[in-house]
């Protein structure tokens, strides 16, 4: 199996192939599978993810971002994939707002054994909110949250400008707050 | 500016992707603002959750492996269309070797072209130096001894495969005291002597010739162990002028010869 050990330094990044996207195995096939939604779907998008890439690598300029890079492959590939393509009919990318603003989180100042169990069903809900959410706003998020990326490498592996990234990632969490709240409601009735 | 227009703000905050600026307004109201405060909070709260919650959250089956084709295309290092994979060409590093030792070895062969040049016109200038110097020392100086120029000039005439101008005396203080067939290069060529001012001029007249005389652009001045030269090219042959004087002095026989070539 391939880890995420020695993860070379992605935002200007420089090596052989193997170099740079055999460490991002274990990231990539994550992200795969919360976008595809499959566990044979998100292998055969991985598939398809290292063969483009190796094979178009003459084409990554040296020294730019290897990670936003590759994103956008598995990104694309998935988006013109027939599980893509049907996820991509039902979001409207960007649309105005998601009705009424939703409440915040409440925030905990302390970690207490109650407090972590909280947290652990709270991470389901938020796995169950994240699964919900349209494909265009759960990227996003990946990217922002779980990846880690910035904006400027969100833009990059999503082909958007800075702004709509902005946007794009105010709306989401907007709709995740959303989700949530509503699923708290349910929880208490 | 509202609440409403801070919130807005607040996911660029907490996603660290502000200006210095922009960190330093919304900081400013979030120290006078509990609302919002809590909001930025729940945020970074719902950020970390999210992170939690995702990150690692699904692997691939034990069995799963990249296929085949993907290593052997990897083993070989080129993509199917048959370009090499990875780098341009210019970017490999024996290409790199090789084009560095290219370089280098023309800088050495520019080098050395340049010194052998130097070397040469050097070495012509010496010759020619030692020429001047014994002529004024010698007793007898010249072979034809004449401030005519009407008589010095048929002088050369059937010695040299050349012929050249003399210029007219006019208002010049430069006086002809008259020339001497020398050999420089083993080729016959003139030496006309002048006197200005108890100062003597060596003008040498040549053929020509990249291999035995000075070569030079233009005219060019020097100095050579403390003697003035001057020299240039005009119509195949060659004009060097050199003199104990000042380089200007040396300067004004070049005008009056270069004149006279003209003419």
């Amino acid at each position: 199996m391939y880890t995420d050990d020695a993860v070379p330094d992605y935002s200007s990044a420089t090596g052989s192939f193997e170099q740079l996207a055999m460490p991002l195995f274990a990231s990539l096939y994550n992200f795969a599978f919360w976008l595809a939604q499959d566990q044979a779907a998100a292998e055969d998008l991985v598939q398809e993810t290292y063969m483009k890439a190796l094979k178009g690598f003459s084409s990554f300029e040296q020294g730019s971002n290897f990670r936003a890079w590759i994103y956008r492959i598995l990104r694309n590939t998935f988006m013109t994939s027939q599980a893509g393509l049907k996820a991509s009919t039902f979001i409207s990318l960007d649309a105005g707002d998601e009705g009424a603003p939703a409440p915040e989180v409440t925030p905990r100042t302390a970690e207490t054994p109650e407090s972590l169990l909280l947290a652990h069903l709270e991470r389901q809900k938020i796995q169950q909110v994240l699964e919900q959410l349209p494909v265009a706003h759960r990227e996003v998020i990946l990217l922002c949250d779980m990846e880690e990326m910035s904006y400027h490498e969100i833009g990059l592996a999503l082909g958007i400008p800075i702004g709509t990234v902005m946007s794009r990632v105010s709306r989401a969490r907007r709709a995740m707050r959303k989700l949530l709240a509503a699923s708290n409601e349910g929880a208490a009735q | 500016m509202s609440c409403d227009l801070w919130r807005e703000w607040l996911d660029v905050y907490v996603d660290e992707s502000c200006t210095a600026e922009e960190i330093a307004a919304i900081e400013d109201h979030l120290r006078t603002c509990p609302p919002c405060t809590a909001a930025t909070l729940a945020r970074l709260q719902l950020k970390r959750l999210t992170r939690a919650a995702a990150a690692g959250r699904y692997g691939p089956s034990p069995e799963f492996r990249l296929r085949p084709e993907f290593f052997a295309l990897l083993k070989k290092g080129v993509s199917e269309d048959g370009n090499l994979d990875r780098k341009p060409l210019w970017k490999l590093r024996w290409v790199q070797a090789v084009a560095s030792a290219v370089v280098a070895l023309l800088i050495v062969l520019v080098s050395i072209s340049a010194w052998m040049r130097h070397s040469a016109r050097d070495q012509a200038l010496a010759e020619l130096l030692d020429l001047h110097v014994a002529t004024t020392a010698s007793a007898n100086p010249v072979d034809v001894l004449s401030s005519d120029r009407h008589t010095v000039k048929p002088w050369f005439q059937g010695k040299l495969p050349f012929a050249f101008n003399l210029p007219e005396p006019g208002n010049s203080s430069f006086k002809l005291l008259g020339g001497r067939l020398i050999y420089f290069g083993h080729a016959p060529g003139a030496q006309l002597l002048y006197d200005e001012r108890k100062h003597q001029f060596s003008v040498f007249v040549l053929q020509e010739n990249p291999g035995s005389t000075p070569p030079a652009t233009g005219v060019t001045t020097s100095r050579q162990k403390g003697f003035s030269v001057e020299a240039w090219s005009e119509a195949g042959l060659r004009y060097v002028i050199m003199s104990d004087s000042s380089s200007s002095d040396v300067h004004d026989l070049g005008d009056l010869m270069r004149t006279a070539s003209h003419q």
